[in-house]
């Protein structure tokens, strides 16, 4: 039996007899519950997976310093990726940069598992996103509120993050978008059914999508956590806010013990809703990034407003 | 007949269509997340996750030995899917560590990486009709089967749904689609005690 006999392990779209979206739907919902923990070398993918991290991203440099160093963010250099790709078991994710559809193409001839259309990187167009759907790897966008959310979902994201604001280690503007998205969500269930056009109007989002969200009161895909969580009590707070998993980038390898606060981040992400094992894993952390304010950033150093 | 107690191990990966689909069931099922959630309980879900962390994660919350003591004494029958029938397989010294309840072989990442999964229609004479919609996500394959393990359907040549004594494993994901056939399956799947389990691995 060779591994490449299956109809659908076609790499082209389209051509399949299962619909794909639901094969990238269902690796998202596979992650539920876990850490995703940024990398940018063979050693700390393989420090993230030994640490209970659900799947890794590989990375170039990690947002704290990218904000640091400035300069063009790219895809990060294959090699470092294929390394990464290849020292761990559990699923690898990359970053392209906004509607950079080719550096996407290329990391998916990688092979890697998951790609991050993101605002962490140098947005590639100012008006537009990647068609997700033409794609056979599952994609994974921020989105900052309900609008945004369902314009990606209708591009074919598999999967949304909060945006937060990567590499300050402030938690506050995760929290804005998860308390926000919940809030409109909330919103739509209880509006009458005729005022659903307009306020997908107003929401810029696909009618279809918002009608969807006013019946079922859920996203259609899931949603994790993102940008500026640094610590086991971070985590534990965005869970208990309604995120599904939680994505882990500056807050690990930038604190003095990267392993014991991995692993303790892993620990109350798992158990967010029991105080006496969140506990445990706070006392078990290293010292956290220092990080930096969210609310003291310039405009045009906040990286939440990339994306459109 | 009641519904039997029935949880779903619910640390990391696809607990809540696990919930959702026993629920449809009629059973009221219980998330487990620690020791005290598995009292009284006859039936386990081991879910669809990452079978690394969920590994970790048993042992990190004391759950291994437990979940193992209550297989092999008939009080607990356990279901795995992909991830979870990754930790159910024989312990053959490979990270992550299995359970070894199922006296079958379960290879990792099988099948390649996310580009590769797919989804298939399986049939199987105990199905009846229509087949069965079976989603399989980097999917493990279970590979040389014990003499006391009961091939319950197939893909091609390979089996990808076995049973053996109080235990049931499938490398795809029933559920992710709204068929609830294999959970009732498993709803079905008595506990059973070492001996019995011992007398089936004899054959």
């Amino acid at each position: 039996m060779t591994t490449t006999a299956t109809p659908t392990a076609t790499h082209e779209n389209g051509s399949t007899t299962a619909d794909p979206y639901e094969l990238k739907v269902g690796l998202a919902r596979m992650l539920a519950g876990g850490v995703i923990l940024d990398v940018t070398t063979v050693e700390e993918a393989r420090i993230a997976e030994d640490a209970g991290a659900a799947a890794v991203m590989a990375l170039e440099r990690v947002p704290a310093d990218i904000r640091r160093e400035g300069g063009v963010a790219r895809m990060a250099a294959l090699d470092r990726v294929v390394g990464i790709r290849d020292a761990v078991s559990i699923p690898v994710m990359a970053k392209a940069r906004i509607g950079h559809f080719v550096e996407a193409r290329v990391l998916e001839q990688l092979g890697v598992d998951f790609l991050d259309e993101s605002e962490v990187l140098t947005p590639a167009d100012e008006e537009f996103h990647i068609d997700k759907h033409a794609f056979r790897v599952p994609f994974v966008c921020g989105a900052t509120n309900l609008g945004e959310a369902l314009r990606r979902v209708g591009e074919g994201a598999a999967l949304l993050r909060t945006k937060g604001e990567a590499g300050t280690g402030d938690v506050v503007e995760a929290v804005r978008h998860l308390r926000r998205i919940g809030r409109e969500i909330r919103e739509l269930t209880v509006a009458p059914r005729e005022e659903l056009m307009t306020r997908a109007k107003l929401l810029g989002a696909p009618y279809d999508l918002v009608r969807r969200v006013a019946e079922e009161g859920r996203l259609p895909v899931p949603n994790f956590a993102a940008g500026g969580v640094a610590g086991p009590a971070d985590a534990a707070l965005v869970m208990q806010l309604g995120a599904e998993a939680v994505f882990v980038g500056s807050g690990v390898f930038k604190s003095d013990d990267p392993a014991r606060t991995a692993a303790a981040i892993v620990k109350a992400t798992a158990r967010h809703a029991d105080a006496a094992v969140v506990a445990e894993a706070c006392a078990e952390t290293g010292a956290p990034m220092r990080g930096s304010s969210a609310a003291a950033l310039e405009p045009a150093e906040r990286l939440a407003g990339r994306g459109w | 007949m009641s519904a039997p107690a029935v949880g779903v191990l619910a640390l990391q990966g696809d607990a809540a269509p696990h919930v959702a689909a026993l629920r449809g069931l009629g059973a009221t099922p219980r998330e487990v997340r620690a020791l005290a959630d598995l009292e009284g309980l006859s039936h386990l879900v081991l879910p669809g996750g990452e079978s690394t962390t969920l590994a970790h994660l048993l042992d990190l919350f004391d759950l291994r030995a437990p979940l193992v003591a209550g297989w092999r004494a008939g009080r607990l029958a356990l279901f795995g899917t992909c991830a979870g029938a990754i930790l159910l397989g024989r312990d053959e010294g490979e990270a992550p560590r299995r359970l070894g309840v199922l006296d079958v072989t379960v290879r990792r990442n099988a099948y390649g990486r996310q580009v590769d999964s797919f989804a298939e229609p399986v049939v199987a004479p105990w199905l009846g009709q229509p087949p069965l919609g079976a989603v399989f996500i980097r999917a493990p394959r279970f590979a040389d089967p014990g003499p006391g393990v009961e091939v319950l359907a197939r893909r091609g040549d390979e089996p990808v749904l076995v049973r053996g004594p109080g235990a049931l494993a499938a490398t795809f994901h029933p559920e992710l689609r709204d068929d609830a056939r294999v959970h009732a399956l498993f709803l079905a799947t008595r506990p059973a005690a070492a001996e019995a389990a011992a007398a089936s691995a004899r054959g």
